[in-house]
């Protein structure tokens, strides 16, 4: 008989296929407040993946810009959205191809980092993934990226 | 083209383009009447040489010239935004020229405001009408881009110039000789576009053995200023001096190119040689900007 490691939620979201060991930087993303019920499963074991993390979130579906923000850390993530135990929606993760206001530049003499205003980067390259800053014309993977 | 702010915004079709015009402004500089229009050049760090070959440029042109050179006694001291400053600038010219020492600034202003902007440099990222004016010299010099062997010598992690002219020739098909200490090395993300792009380049750390082989030898200074760490400028300050002895068995078509000022990386006895084309380079910036403003501002189709 197949054992649940993490309870199953009502209402709310699944991540899915987080690389093992991001899943602490996802739930940066996240930013559950005090009263949600989070639950965070680390290196489960995966066909594809080998080892993975999963997230559970209950009571929250979550918005574009979150979605996008997850991709950049783990592009191969699955999204659940959650209703009444069953789920009504299931998607892959997608890295856009223009990024607004969702990492900050690494590049301390890049004007993003001096003037009051929203960072863009263009996705150079999905694996990695790769992003070309708009502003400084510097190249880094999202991992060298802190989020915003 | 609206704006001019980066090297990689350009296809080789509109830099022949922009070459064949300044190429015409220089044979008849009296072909096009700029008067009543005025050039906003806003300078947040001082750059006497680029900032006079521009205002050169637009007086030539018949045009009139503001300027703000340095940030003291601004509103930029009393912390205005440079959107703000520059959407102020814009209501009283019609072409901004900017000079930023952050990376983007002029890509930024370009977003606020509606008129033309150009990038005169932003930090170390690009100064596309340097490498302009370098791809103008070479042409004049060589009688054309195709094909050349150039070698970039110096600072070429913290020199803008080599960085955009690396970009500007390479729809050109050049040879790139890279030759600089290690700890100044052309940036890989850099090389990474360079390779994508199919360009051939070789780094190394001796110019000796190329000097004889060459087209044209493009020296940059090494800038104490970009150095955060003042004991690493002292170890690499020397590294190459361009002496006319070194130059006695370059090839004919040979010519030393630097964005100026220099400090000691060219010595005086290189400019009575016939390589030495460093001057003819700044005058040649004059007609290149000449047909940058009058292309943005809409003078020319």
């Amino acid at each position: 008989m197949k054992v649940m490691k993490v309870d199953a939620i009502r209402n709310g979201t699944v991540i899915d296929h987080i690389p093992a060991g991001r899943g602490q930087r996802v739930l940066g993303i996240l930013k559950p407040r005090g009263s949600d019920v989070v639950m965070m499963g680390m290196n489960f074991s995966s066909k594809a993946m080998q080892k993975k993390d999963i997230i559970k979130i209950e009571g929250r579906e979550l918005n574009q810009h979150e979605v996008n923000s997850i991709a950049l850390i783990a592009p191969a993530a699955k999204v659940s959205i959650i209703r009444d135990f069953n789920v009504i929606r299931k998607f892959q993760v997608e890295v856009p191809e223009v990024i607004e206001g969702l990492v900050a530049c690494p590049n301390p003499k890049c004007i993003t980092n001096a003037e009051p205003m929203v960072t863009r980067f263009r996705l150079l390259d999905a694996a990695g993934p790769q992003l070309s800053c708009q502003y400084c014309e510097r190249v880094y993977t999202a991992d060298e990226m802190d989020h915003i | 083209m609206k704006h001019l702010i980066s090297m990689r915004d350009l296809n080789a079709d509109k830099i022949l383009q922009l070459l064949a015009l300044a190429e015409s402004l220089e044979k008849d500089p009296g072909q096009l009447d700029l008067s009543r229009r005025v050039m906003a050049a806003v300078f947040y760090e001082a750059s006497t040489r680029t900032r006079m070959s521009f205002e050169s440029a637009m007086k030539r042109l018949g045009g009139e010239v503001i300027a703000m050179v340095g940030t003291s006694g601004t509103s930029v001291e009393k912390g205005e935004t440079l959107a703000d400053t520059t959407k102020v600038i814009a209501r009283y010219a019609d072409i901004i020229v900017i000079r930023h020492p952050m990376e983007g600034a002029a890509r930024y202003v370009s977003e606020q405001v509606d008129i033309p902007v150009i990038n005169a440099g932003d930090g170390a990222n690009q100064h596309p009408t340097q490498s302009l004016l370098d791809l103008y010299t070479i042409k004049k010099a060589q009688g054309t881009l195709e094909g050349l062997k150039l070698a970039l010598v110096g600072d070429l992690k913290y020199g803008r110039t080599v960085h955009s002219l690396a970009y500007a020739l390479a729809p050109f098909n050049p040879e790139f000789y890279f030759i600089s200490p290690k700890s100044l090395g052309m940036p890989n993300h850099i090389l990474n576009d360079l390779t994508r792009m199919g360009v051939k380049f070789i780094e190394k750390t001796k110019i000796n053995k190329i000097v004889d082989n060459i087209d044209i030898l493009y020296v940059t200074r090494i800038q104490r200023e970009r150095f955060p760490d003042r004991e690493e400028y002292e170890k690499v300050k020397n590294a190459y001096i361009i002496t006319a002895d070194l130059l006695k068995n370059a090839k004919d078509n040979l010519k030393v190119m630097h964005p100026l000022p220099r400090v000691n990386e060219i010595t005086t006895d290189v400019d009575s040689t016939k390589y030495a084309y460093y001057f003819d380079q700044a005058e040649n910036g004059v007609y290149m900007r000449q047909a940058i403003l009058a292309t943005l501002l809409g003078e020319v189709k």
